[in-house]
């Protein structure tokens, strides 16, 4: 067998495949933290719970109505990016003129809400949900074994972290988002409906989470606390990119699930820690974050 | 925070000439509740209460004297119980020197956390505080001495000083709400020094207080380690109080508990983390029998006090024409 520093090369690339799987998940849930950020200066503790209810949904469709993957994975960021919509009107919307950190609260509290209430409903433990027939099976790379459904993880979440980031940054709509963040008031008085705009981005983070929820069902189990310990990494790979830039949020997620999926190799142990002892560090030196434009 | 959103109602309102006798009488009446609390209410639930009451307290001189959020106060809370307890259990230490040591250790986490965590400011500093409280969630989870999901089980309470039995539970309240007594008044006392009042300028206004000369960082730095030592000296307590150690006291949803006790009671007033400590506390025993579970309550109330009850109980009562009339202020 092939060896690399003494670790086999399957168990290496195989570390390497749950890494990227994992920055997978850390880029699209940091990428709707980002985007949310940017525009309400909210912090959304609830990015957590809108992945688990986006996996929710994605299980409820297929259980209770018979809708597939492919359809889920359309269908349920828009349901989730809807009620999004709602609690950014009817609630988050009263918060923007206070301190910043009774959003944080707020939807800290949210994040409790919703999932108690899953729990109560559903249980603590997970469920299975079935990859499409389609994603089954595994490809022979010649060095590992790659699961099709896996591949098709990292795929569809590059695509659409980059698709975000085209829209942010390149079309007419990102442009309005984009300045209403630099000057809501001056924005506003040019005619864009800015708080319409607030409540679209909300959704679209929340869309953002619950995507990356469905896309996750078949690779973790579906259970009511799959996103509260998720959050905390995730605010971590936040804190170690800066929230200045969408694309920083983006690298910095993949970058950080492939350290930890090495991490998982070559020492074990401190795989739960390792964000956390890169953020430390990356404060020490760069306070601002890897592409943080402010102090 | 909560002084740039919640302008206390400006229109006179003439303090009573009798106010301070009023506000002493208060005070009386209080103590004399909590000495003879124990001959009516089951004496572990109100030690429980003065444990979390001191907590919520201690995470309030943060929160509500130096503006800073942090998110990973059970860290200081539950590691000082863990050193507390495998002090008092293992190396047979007297119950005084196990909580000071809990103190001490906690310190020394708020030491490190918060020279780390106040390079940043606002929303930031509040993550960073979870993610290093979760780290050390996971240290202890892993290191030997917590006994990972088991905890520090049958922890000895011992003799106080080699002398006082704490085993017996009446002993062992009035000791506690000595603790919880004393811990207060370091607060108290705490936030009315000269160097409380810088903390409240640098919550006011940062900037100016930079340009004043301050080092805004180690005052920031030195409330931190305060808050921490303090929320440990809670922690240490519980531990000989329940006498056990386990992992729900280092966990977020408990950083998250104390948030709330302190909102719901009344950021940046004395007594409003310690009444709301005592409601949630009350709340979790009301509903501990039932099997409606409590997050969904909390995560509901969280979201309410956020949204229609950002100054608390105290802080309401604080700011009503009768708070003021006894010349009670909000310090935020």
């Amino acid at each position: 067998m092939t060896m690399i520093f003494g670790i086999p090369v399957a168990a290496l690339m195989g570390q390497l495949l749950v890494g990227l799987i994992n920055g997978s998940f850390y880029a699209l849930l940091s990428l709707g933290l980002a985007v949310i950020f940017g525009l309400l200066r909210v912090i959304n503790f609830a990015h957590g719970a809108q992945y688990m209810l986006g996996a929710f949904t994605a299980l409820l469709l297929l259980t209770v109505g018979g809708v597939n993957y492919w359809l889920a994975l359309i269908a349920a960021p828009l349901i989730v990016g809807l009620f999004g919509a709602i609690i950014e009107r009817t609630m988050l919307s009263r918060l923007y003129k206070l301190d910043h950190l009774y959003g944080l609260l707020f939807t800290f509290g949210l994040a409790l809400a919703i999932e108690g209430t899953f729990r109560y409903f559903y249980g603590a433990s997970g469920m299975p949900y079935a990859a499409p027939a389609a994603l089954t099976g595994a490809v022979n790379l010649g060095f590992m074994f790659l699961p099709v459904y896996r591949g098709w993880v990292v795929v569809a979440s590059l695509i659409v972290c980059l698709g975000v980031w085209f829209l942010i940054e390149k079309t007419k709509l990102g442009a309005y988002l984009r300045a209403a963040t630099e000057n809501p008031v001056l924005v506003q008085s040019f005619g864009v409906n800015v708080p319409l705009l607030l409540t679209l981005t909300y959704a679209l983070g929340a869309g953002l989470a619950a995507f990356a929820g469905v896309l996750a069902a078949p690779v973790y189990q579906v259970s009511p606390l799959m996103g509260s310990n998720l959050i905390i990494i995730v605010f971590a790979v936040v804190v170690v990119g800066g929230m200045g830039s969408i694309l920083g949020a983006i690298v910095t997620g993949y970058m950080l699930g492939v350290v930890e999926g090495l991490t998982k190799v070559f020492y074990p142990e401190a795989s739960n820690i390792v964000i956390f002892v890169i953020m430390a560090i990356v404060l020490i030196l760069r306070p601002a974050g890897l592409f943080g434009k402010d102090a | 925070m909560a002084g740039k959103s919640e302008p206390i109602p400006t229109e006179h309102v003439a303090i009573h000439p009798k106010a301070g006798a009023i506000q002493l009488a208060l005070l009386a009446v209080i103590a004399a509740a909590l000495l003879l609390a124990p001959q009516f209410l089951y004496p572990i639930f109100l030690m429980k209460l003065l444990a979390f009451g001191l907590f919520a307290a201690a995470f309030n001189l943060l929160l509500g004297y130096t503006g800073l959020l942090s998110f990973g106060h059970a860290a200081f809370f539950g590691g000082s119980a863990y050193f507390t307890a495998h002090a008092v259990k293992v190396w047979g230490w007297s119950p005084e020197a196990g909580i000071l040591l809990g103190v001490l250790g906690a310190a020394a986490l708020g030491l490190v956390m918060g020279a780390i965590a106040i390079r940043r400011q606002g929303i930031y500093f509040a993550m960073i505080t979870l993610a290093l409280s979760q780290m050390f969630f996971f240290f202890c989870l892993q290191a030997g001495f917590t006994h990972g999901e088991d905890g520090i089980q049958s922890v000895p309470r011992g003799r106080l000083f080699g002398i006082i039995d704490l085993s017996d539970t009446m002993t062992m309240y009035y000791f506690v709400l000595a603790v919880f007594v004393l811990g207060l008044l370091v607060i108290w006392r705490f936030v009315n020094s000269p160097f409380g009042m810088i903390l409240k300028s640098i919550r006011e206004n940062e900037q100016r207080a930079i340009s004043l000369g301050y080092s805004v960082s180690r005052y920031k730095l030195g409330a931190f380690v305060m808050s921490a030592a303090l929320a440990g000296l809670a922690g240490g307590v519980k531990a000989l109080v329940f006498q056990f150690a386990t992992l729900t006291d280092v966990t977020w949803q408990m950083s998250g508990e104390v948030i709330l006790m302190t909102l719901l009671g009344g950021i940046g007033t004395l007594a409003g983390p310690v009444v709301g400590a005592g409601l949630v506390v009350t709340l979790q025993n009301y509903l501990a029998t039932s099997d409606f579970p409590v997050t969904i309550i909390t995560g509901v109330v969280f979201m309410v006090c956020v949204l229609v009850f950002r100054r608390g109980l105290i802080g309401e009562f604080f700011a009503s024409r009768l708070g003021r009339k006894l010349g009670f202020r909000s310090e935020s």
